[in-house]
């Protein structure tokens, strides 16, 4: 072959020049959002590693080939063959003697930050991680007084365990600025630890497909100070005894997941909004009409799909509460409580005037 | 004589409509799925009682699919032969009828069959791109525009579905047409299942595109349960279905290209003088013979599920996680059945357009082999946040990692290639270039998905989709175009026209870089899959709409090398028999290719690259004149 030694040494800066060009646009391209978790340090790491891998790599053949389609261009009148190289065998070893090397060794690199990453820490905090279609709930084993919340609140630098269960289908717990992700599967308990490290306000967002509304399966995350966090706890842990049933209402609204279709405010989600349905007339789908009353919101919630509102769809309503709410009862009255949970819910709504 | 009134032309018509197997099947089918359907739901839903609709899909859709083979003939020779009669095997164009309807029925010459999947594996692209460009649309600007979030689930779901089923069938066209001819034979060793295996991706189709029109489904191409199992949208028992039907046309059509490579090849063929574009065949046969039966296993569960209330998924005794290991345990290996195909191609015409051996063909030939079996052991890296058990994460990354090593040997080896070659550029040369470049994105970008720690923030993300799309492209969409062009000559005996295919490739790779580079980026900052609107937060609008306008010029490219294709068929430039000048006894014979191939058993007496080596014949087969 013609002049290979000049033709590969102008290659091989052409290639050091590409590798430093690639890795400023890709870097300048590729932004990951901000590192709020201890957990993004080593992996961000891992992130720039493999940026510069990327570079190097497509300029290497990126530049190998365009500078083929210049230098090697078939000349108009040339009819004749190329050089006959078939192989070389030293070069079919090296090339593939090296990068076998170097992804052993960033897989070693790599299983050290994943056990880093996931292994428990001292003290950590457990919070507990409720996923259903299509609204997150959380709550605080360490706290029982404080009921569940729509918010995710955490304090920074400290370390927590979220155990994730799901009501329904697999769902998935991501807020980018943490970096980490695990799913919600029925049936188990998943785990995912986060300790956060920077103050402010994130979201978790659905990350597993799981149904109509997967794309506003979205909840609050607040990483706040020590301080601000022992606040939230007492702000939250009034007991329930001492409600009203239109402030016990809103909890349960929360707690059984009825926020994840229905808003109190008029805003349109998968289901009807609450606001002002009360003693409303209301056109169902089957072109009968009813007057929104206590009867009929009870019967709404206890055997939904009965009578679904005209414009909506029946879509995966969920069924159950009258046990779910005989359950929850029944474990408040072992506390020398006693509630009637659909009389609440029909209390807040009642409550919800235009 | 008698005159040609309007009622005998209609009713010439008629029969040659009805004479199509494409129309007696596609009645069968409408038959088979309608009366099970009716006597199973519409009658009782009419009685006001309850009706079973996963279990009338199902039943529904089987005789739809038995009745569609009967009715187009897939059968008939099989019946025929089961009851004792000699059944010859029929070749040449249909008697009495014109030539060009053999195209629409059974018919078991190889090349015939090779061009009715490429033209449905087209026609389905271009669905399943229309599917994409309306859901894109849709994401242009955050706020939900003009779909609801079901039609907006269908259209991803079906979009993701369908494209896999048009890439099987661009394989299964490549493969037929292409490895009959290669090795010097003068049909597939199975001829009748051959047909079978191109026309029983019909009905699975067919459902497909109904489960859109009745309702459509939620769960992406991938249907987990317990999503899956439970949702109401009757469209995801039609999407299973059809899923598990389209496993026969790989499972069959996979038999029939590796016992016609193992025993039909020309005297003198040793594996290693055959043309590098059987390999990749080969190692993506192997894996569909293999693989495609636990994802049949895998939907076979949730349909029976639904329709028969079995519980295989729901916990506390049933487990989600069993689906998503049966799934992923063929769906890992069959991306390596999309791209090594390509990579062959890739591999098969760069020495053409190099007029150089290609270098290192027996390394590249066992690459495709050592994918082929490394692809079989890292399925668990589609599960690293799945909740399956932690210890499973590092075995899987590392195997996971080893497939870049073959990989890279194809990489390192095409670039050996045209290395002091003498290049030229025509259309498919520059597909093939383009495929190099957009498989490099896509490879560059799976290590990083490959160590745990840098997936978890980039699984189900839109970084995902960007790698996805640039591995499919770069190994399947742009071979799979550079092939087209490339063989056009060879099939029709005319050309394409360069200036319109130059267009194309011009228009649709600096577009695909933009898409898929977008992607990732917004994935990247936080951009998940499968959602229908975006928090404006993100900040990447601006990257959504370009990657809306790449999509948009991606089609229009396309639909420029469909008009190109099928003008240049009817009236191109005659193209001479060996316009590339290529080694491969293909291109040996006259085009286009007459009935059967090879009137005389070509010999190999050397070997397939040796360009620029004196008096190195391949073949003994003299270059047929009119070159």
């Amino acid at each position: 072959m013609k002049n290979n030694g000049r033709h590969l040494a102008i290659v091989a800066v052409l290639v050091a020049i590409g590798t430093v060009i690639t890795y400023y646009v890709l870097t300048a391209v590729y932004r990951l959002p901000v590192a709020a978790s201890s957990q993004a340090g080593p992996i961000d790491n891992l992130f720039g590693f493999h940026f510069m891998a990327i570079s190097f790599l497509f300029a290497l053949i990126m530049v190998f080939l365009f500078y083929s389609f210049i230098a090697f261009r078939r000349k108009p009148d040339d009819e004749e063959e190329g050089p006959h190289v078939h192989s070389n065998t030293p070069l079919e070893i090296i090339w593939t003697i090296i990068p076998l090397v170097v992804v052993i060794a960033l897989g070693i690199w790599a299983t050290f930050i994943l056990i880093d990453i996931t292994e428990a820490q001292d003290g950590e905090m457990p919070v507990a991680v409720k996923g259903q279609q299509w609204a997150w709930t959380f709550s605080y084993p360490d706290y029982p007084d404080v009921g569940p919340s729509a918010r995710l609140v955490l304090p920074v630098d400290k370390p927590v365990r979220l155990e994730m269960k799901s009501e329904d289908v697999l769902h998935s717990f991501w807020v980018p600025e943490f970096r980490v992700k695990q799913d919600l599967v029925p049936g188990q308990v998943t785990i995912l630890r986060i300790t956060p490290t920077k103050i402010g306000s994130y979201k978790v967002r659905c990350a597993e497909i799981c149904g109509f509304d997967h794309t506003h399966m979205v909840a609050e995350v607040e990483i706040v100070s020590q301080a601000d966090f022992d606040q939230w706890l007492v702000d939250q842990s009034s007991s329930i005894a001492q409600l009203s049933p239109e402030e016990r209402g809103v909890k349960w609204a929360t707690e059984f997941g009825c926020t994840a279709c229905h808003s109190a405010d008029g805003a349109e989600m998968a289901g009807p909004s609450w606001l002002g349905i009360f003693g409303k007339e209301e056109s169902l789908t089957d072109g009968s009409t009813v007057t929104v009353d206590h009867a009929y919101i009870s019967n709404s919630i206890l055997d939904p799909g009965s009578q679904i509102v005209a414009g909506f769809e029946n879509i995966a309503m969920i069924t159950g509460f009258e046990e779910r709410f005989a359950a929850r009862e029944a474990e408040l009255l072992e506390q020398g409580i006693e509630v009637e949970i659909i009389e609440d819910l029909i209390a807040y709504i009642s409550s919800l005037a235009e | 004589m008698k005159t040609e009134t309007i009622w005998t032309r209609f009713l010439r018509f008629i029969v040659i409509l009805f004479s199509l197997g494409l129309v007696r099947g596609i009645i069968g089918f409408a038959i088979g799925v309608s009366l099970v359907y009716g006597l199973m739901v519409g009658i009782p839903i009419s009685q006001g009682q309850v009706a079973n609709k996963d279990l009338a899909v199902l039943l529904g859709g089987l005789l739809g699919t038995i009745l569609l083979l009967l009715f187009a003939g897939v059968f008939t020779d099989w019946i025929r032969s089961m009851s004792g009669k000699k059944v010859p095997l029929r070749h040449g164009p249909p008697e009495h009828l014109p030539a060009w309807t053999r195209y629409f029925s059974v018919d078991y010459n190889h090349k015939v069959i090779g061009v009715q999947y490429t033209v449905t594996a087209v026609i389905v692209l271009l669905f399943g791109g229309l599917l994409a460009i309306l859901f894109r649309l849709e994401l242009t600007y955050p706020g939900m525009q003009y779909l609801n979030q079901d039609q907006y689930n269908t259209l991803f779901s079906a979009h993701g579905i369908i494209m896999i089923v048009s890439i099987l069938l661009g394989v299964g066209g490549m493969i037929n047409y292409l490895v009959p001819l290669m090795i010097g034979a003068n049909d597939m060793a199975y001829p009748r299942l051959n047909a079978f295996s191109f026309w029983v991706a019909l009905p699975a189709a067919l459902l497909l595109f109904l489960g859109i029109i009745v309702g459509g489904w939620d769960t992406g191409w991938v249907g987990y349960p317990t999503l899956s199992t439970t949702t109401q949208l009757i469209g995801v028992q039609f999407f299973l279905l059809g899923f598990y039907i389209v496993g026969f046309s790989s499972i069959a059509g996979s038999i029939n290209m590796l016992v016609t490579t193992f025993t039909m090849r020309a005297p003198g063929m040793g594996l290693f003088r055959m043309p590098i574009f059987v390999w990749g065949a080969l190692a993506a046969s192997l894996i569909q013979v293999t693989a495609t039966q636990t994802v049949s296993i895998a939907l076979l569960l949730v349909l029976t599920q639904r329709a028969f209330g079995f519980n295989f998924f729901t916990p506390p005794e049933g487990d989600p996680l069993l689906y998503q290991h049966l799934f992923w345990f063929y769906s890992h290996p069959v991306v390596y059945v999309f791209v090594l195909p390509g990579l062959g191609v890739i591999s098969e015409l760069l020495p053409v357009f190099s007029r150089k051996p290609l270098f290192g063909y027996k390394w590249i030939a066992l690459s495709s082999i050592a994918i082929a079996l490394v692809g079989f052991l890292v399925w668990g890296h589609h599960m690293f946040v799945s909740g399956m058990d932690n210890s499973l994460r590092v075995p899987f990354m590392m195997a996971t990692l080893l497939v870049a090593i073959p990989t890279g040997v194809k990489f390192f080896s095409w670039t050996a290639t045209v290395w002091q070659g003498k290049l030229t550029f025509p259309t498919p040369m520059l597909f093939v270039l383009g495929a190099i470049s957009v498989f490099l994105i896509g490879g560059l970008t799976g290590p990083i998905l490959a160590t745990v720690p840098t997936d978890m923030p980039l699984h189900d993300s839109y970084w995902i989709v960007g790698h996805f799309h640039a591995t499919m492209f770069g190994g399947y969409v742009f071979p799979f175009f550079a092939a087209l062009y490339y063989w056009f000559p060879k099939a029709t005996g005319r050309m394409y026209n360069e200036r319109l295919g130059k267009l194309h490739f011009w228009l649709m790779a600096p577009a695909f870089w933009v898409m898929s580079l977008g992607q990732m980026r917004i994935g990247l900052l936080g951009m998940r899959r499968r959602i229908a609107d975006y928090d404006p937060a993100l900040g990447i609008q601006n990257t959504q709409f370009l990657i809306t306008i790449a999509g948009l010029v991606i089609g229009w490219s396309v639909l420029i090398m469909s008009y190109n294709l099928v003008r240049s068929a009817r009236s191109g430039v005659l193209a001479g028999n060996n316009p590339w000048r290529s080694r491969s006894i293909e291109w040996q014979l006259p085009s286009p290719v007459p009935e059967g191939n090879y009137e005389q058993q070509p010999v190999i007496i050397g070997n397939p690259y040796d360009y620029g080596l004196a008096d190195a014949p391949y073949t003994n087969l003299a270059p047929i004149s009119g070159d």
